[in-house]
């Protein structure tokens, strides 16, 4: 051993190591050849595209199902787990984004389900059960009643009691899918810094999300699946690992192009819809719900607005009062001129308003049904004669026609929407409003859970959306994509309005600064 | 059911698929023949014409109980309510309730025929749109809101009847339970007909998709812009009726409306929905799903009692053959998926 590398840091050996791992399923081979290592007191960022085969291999790990072929070995001995309970046993925990606490339960008894401590006569020693879940959660910065049924804790809380939980099962490699999704940014950043914490501690971490930027900021190194095959791996380097260098290999393609800039358009077009004063009502079942205070908002024809807000600045609550999805206490809204009250989203869809809802499962796809039935569902009355009878072949044309201009990737008009990637379903949602002619779109969050590649395609529709004169209001977390097609922006935050700009002259640091602001107040700059 | 067999690229898959859409029929084929080989005169035409006429009254229900439970819904009442309508459909045929056991086939004093379907199915029609009322507005799950209605449609029957039947109707109100036309029973070519009917609804026309949608995904079918409250409220409209029509058909049939009639039947048409492949959790189903599942119901009961196996032992084998049915569709969309 030269003298160099022996005051170099030995890398510790590695905790897992999973080698050539392929997985084939009926003719499908969703994994081929995956090979990674994660070290003791490492973060690795596993990312990739829908369908790259994250979830795939995540399954495999945490025994739910085993490998076609490949091997893996777990501190040093080879890993064959037969159940989920047997991974977690050998010291391999997931924590998916479905949590899986018992929300009517408190956090002690969850801590300790199936392993209560006991005292005298073989009973539960609750004393013994709460001393010792306060020490537990005490880990992951968090300080509270462990009496409190999990039901009455925010995600984020819920998503800490499960990681401590699992430390306390001795867990050595930690797996989370999609952590940050449901979280509000403080809560990320809290959770980033649990997990650095854990990290010092020797826990090895496997970060598996969709978002880049997170990644960057914390993992130590990644391994990027593309396709069901490895596509590289990143590690870093001085700084955090750069995200177009993640981006090139989830694409492989320039990342550039991604979010390349429209041209400035020429938006001259009236005031198409404009609200004033708009408060929403406060419901007495979620008093900590966001309700609007107060929103003034004008939306332009052929424009394209962009909302940034962070989670629970008000922004859906927006779209939803507008659409009538949600009771307005206060406040004015005008379409072209004229003052409306749309009661329900059937009232608001008649005046011409579509929505894209933010959470595309729940809210806008019909996951068992065709994708022709979710493409006319908004537009019924158009594609159906007085009588009442649906005129199928116009249907079918129509659908033919958006699937080639939105270039919608499917099988067939009757293919289960739920057969499609993220990105073309999203695609169906666009073409289902596109069928009515809107007026006025409200797109909320319109990429997420879309591949990268289909993202700039998405955008690209809204853009072109807007030249035929839509009034469009973009709403979005991700300020890259706020930055790309926006032509004017508004900031929110705490139901309020805090910032307008026009989209030339806006960058992340300018936004950032004005979702942050409490009060309505003007750019200078 | 045709819109399910689109072609698909791999082969494994393909026969799931088909399974899917034809398991339900191929299991009745299969039922047909294992009976005839038992005993060929199963599949005499008597014997066919007979069974159509048996599932004619249930399957009438079980094509209203298709929209409910597409929309992911249930009726627990439609046998107390049969009960109800025919009830009162005999209260009107014979012009109230003075004569209830008179068999006397002169029928001067009712109001005939017409007006008894009328009433019975309006007030099929009524009872389901109060419960629908109630699901919506009053936010009360189906379950309960139907389950209390069972009971108390069992009450108003008993007490407008005090109990006992009403018997004894005109002959051209008995040909709507036992004529026949060429060779066909009259009660098979109705429940054909609405059951010809239901199909072109569900399959063909804007409301048979907005059904479909708000029971695939209610809230997105809000956010479509569907009334989904009234489309809730009319598919209790629409089963109320049919159990109003299979009141009408079975007391014709009878000669008289039992206060007892319909007990239990809400789970034979249950069953036949659910056997037909529709999903309870909604948005999955076919009206020839239905006619399937309430076909093989029909096909099983006959078939047992002609190799005189006891009815005791036909429920028996009934229930198990519902748990079969509906493992079989879920291990089915289990391989589907992955």
């Amino acid at each position: 051993m030269s003298p160099a590398e022996a005051a170099a840091p030995s890398p510790s050996p590695p905790l897992l190591v999973v080698e050539g791992v392929t997985k084939r399923f009926a003719g499908v081979t969703a994994l081929s050849d995956v090979s990674l290592e994660v070290r003791p007191g490492e973060i690795l960022g596993l990312l990739g595209e829908n369908g790259a085969g994250k979830s795939t291999l995540l399954k495999i790990l945490s025994g739910v199902m085993p490998p076609s072929s490949g091997r893996i070995i777990f501190d040093g001995v080879e890993f064959n787990p037969h159940n989920p309970q047997d991974a977690k046993r050998l010291g391999i925990v997931t924590i998916y984004q479905e949590l899986s606490l018992i929300p009517t339960l408190t956090v002690a008894e969850n801590i300790f389900i199936g392993r209560a401590p006991l005292g005298r006569f073989g009973l539960v020693s609750w004393r013994k059960m709460e001393e010792d879940s306060r020490a537990i959660i005490a880990r992951v910065g968090l300080d509270l009643d462990p009496a409190t049924p999990v039901s009455a804790l925010s995600v984020a809380e819920q998503q800490l009691v499960e990681i401590a939980r699992a430390l306390s099962l001795k867990s050595r490699l930690i797996i989370m899918d999609e952590p940050t999704s449901a979280l509000t940014e403080t809560e990320v950043q809290k959770l980033m810094s649990i997990m650095d914490r854990l990290r010092k501690d020797g826990v090895a971490i496997m970060f598996v999300t969709h978002r880049l930027e997170e990644a960057s900021a914390i993992c130590d190194r990644m391994t990027v699946l593309r396709d069901g095959r490895l596509a590289g791996h990143l590690d870093r380097d001085g700084g955090p690992i750069k995200l177009p260098k993640i981006i090139e290999k989830m694409v492989g393609r320039a990342a550039s192009e991604l979010y390349a800039r429209p041209t400035l358009r020429d938006v001259a077009g009236d005031v198409r819809l404009s609200v004033r004063g708009l408060r929403t009502v406060r419901d007495p079942q979620a008093p900590h719900a966001i309700v609007l205070e107060g929103v003034d908002l004008d939306l332009k024809a052929g424009e394209i607005l962009g909302v940034a807000g962070l989670v629970g600045s008000g922004r859906t609550e927006l779209a939803r009062a507008i659409f009538g999805a949600d009771r307005i206490a206060a406040g004015t809204i005008t379409l072209d001129g004229k003052t409306i009250a749309p009661e329900t989203p059937a009232d608001a869809i008649a005046l011409g308003i579509g929505l894209v809802p933010e959470d595309r499962k729940h809210q806008a796809i019909f996951a068992a049904l065709g994708i022709l039935t979710n493409f006319s569902i908004a537009a019924l009355g158009h594609y159906s004669n007085a009588a009442g009878f649906m005129a199928e072949r116009r249907e079918r044309e129509a659908l033919a026609s958006y699937r080639k201009t939105l270039s919608i990737r499917m099988a067939s008009p009757e293919q289960p929407i739920e057969g499609l990637s993220g990105g073309n379903q999203q695609k169906v949602i666009l073409a289902r409003w596109l069928a009515r002619d809107p007026k006025v779109l409200i797109v909320d969050e319109p990429t997420r859970g879309v591949d990268v590649g289909a993202k700039a395609e998405v955008h690209q529709i809204l853009v072109q959306l807007a030249a035929r004169g839509i009034a469009i209001m973009m709403i979005s977390s991700e300020l890259p994509e706020v930055l790309a097609v926006s032509d004017r922006i508004v900031t929110m935050r705490r139901g309020r309005i805090t910032g307008e700009m026009p989209g030339i002259e806006s960058t992340e640091e300018k936004l950032m600064e004005l979702m942050a602001l409490d009060q309505t107040q003007e750019a200078t700059q | 059911m045709t819109s399910t067999t689109e072609p698909s690229q791999r082969g494994g898959i393909n026969v799931a698929r088909l399974l899917m859409s034809f398991g339900p029929l191929m299991f009745l084929a299969l039922l047909i023949v294992v009976f005839t080989v038992l005993k060929p005169s199963f599949i005499d035409p008597i014997n066919i014409f007979n069974i159509m006429r048996q599932i004619s009254i249930t399957g009438l229900i079980a094509l209203g109980m298709t929209f409910v439970i597409l929309t992911a819904g249930i009726d627990l009442s439609v046998g107390s309510l049969l009960a109800f309508c025919g009830m009162v459909a005999a209260v009107v045929a014979k012009g109230g309730t003075a004569n209830t056991l008179s068999l006397s086939t002169s029928g001067t004093q009712g109001y005939g025929w017409f007006a008894a379907l009328l009433a019975a199915v309006v007030v099929g029609a009524m009872a389901g749109g109060v419960q629908g009322f109630a699901i919506t507005r009053l936010k009360v799950p189906p379950f309960v809101v139907t389950l209390g209605g069972l009971t108390v449609f069992r009450g108003l029957t008993l007490t407008i009847s005090n109990g006992g039947p009403i018997s004894g109707f005109d002959a051209s109100m008995r040909w709507f339970g036992t004529g026949l036309i060429g060779p066909v029973p009259v009660p098979a070519i109705i429940f054909a007909a609405a059951a010809i009917l239901c199909h072109i609804v569900l399959r063909y026309t804007r409301y048979g998709r907005a059904v479909y949608a708000v029971g695939g995904n209610a809230e997105a079918a809000r956010l479509s812009g569907l009334r989904v409250d009234r489309i809730l409220i009319s598919v209790y409209v629409i089963v109320g009726f049919f159990a109003g029509l299979a009141a009408f058909v079975l007391s014709a049939r009878l000669n008289s409306s039992e206060a007892v009639a319909g007990i239990g039947y809400e789970l034979t048409v249950i069953s036949a929905v659910v056997i037909g492949g529709t999903s309870l959790f909604g948005g999955i189903g076919s009206v020839g799903g239905t006619v399937v599942g309430a076909a093989l119901i029909g096909v099983l009961q006959n078939g047992l009692q002609f190799n005189n196996v006891s009815s005791y032992t036909q429920s028996i084998v009934i229930g198990l053959i519902l748990i079969l049915a509906v493992a079989f569709d879920r291990w089915l969309k289990s391989r589907v998926r992955r």
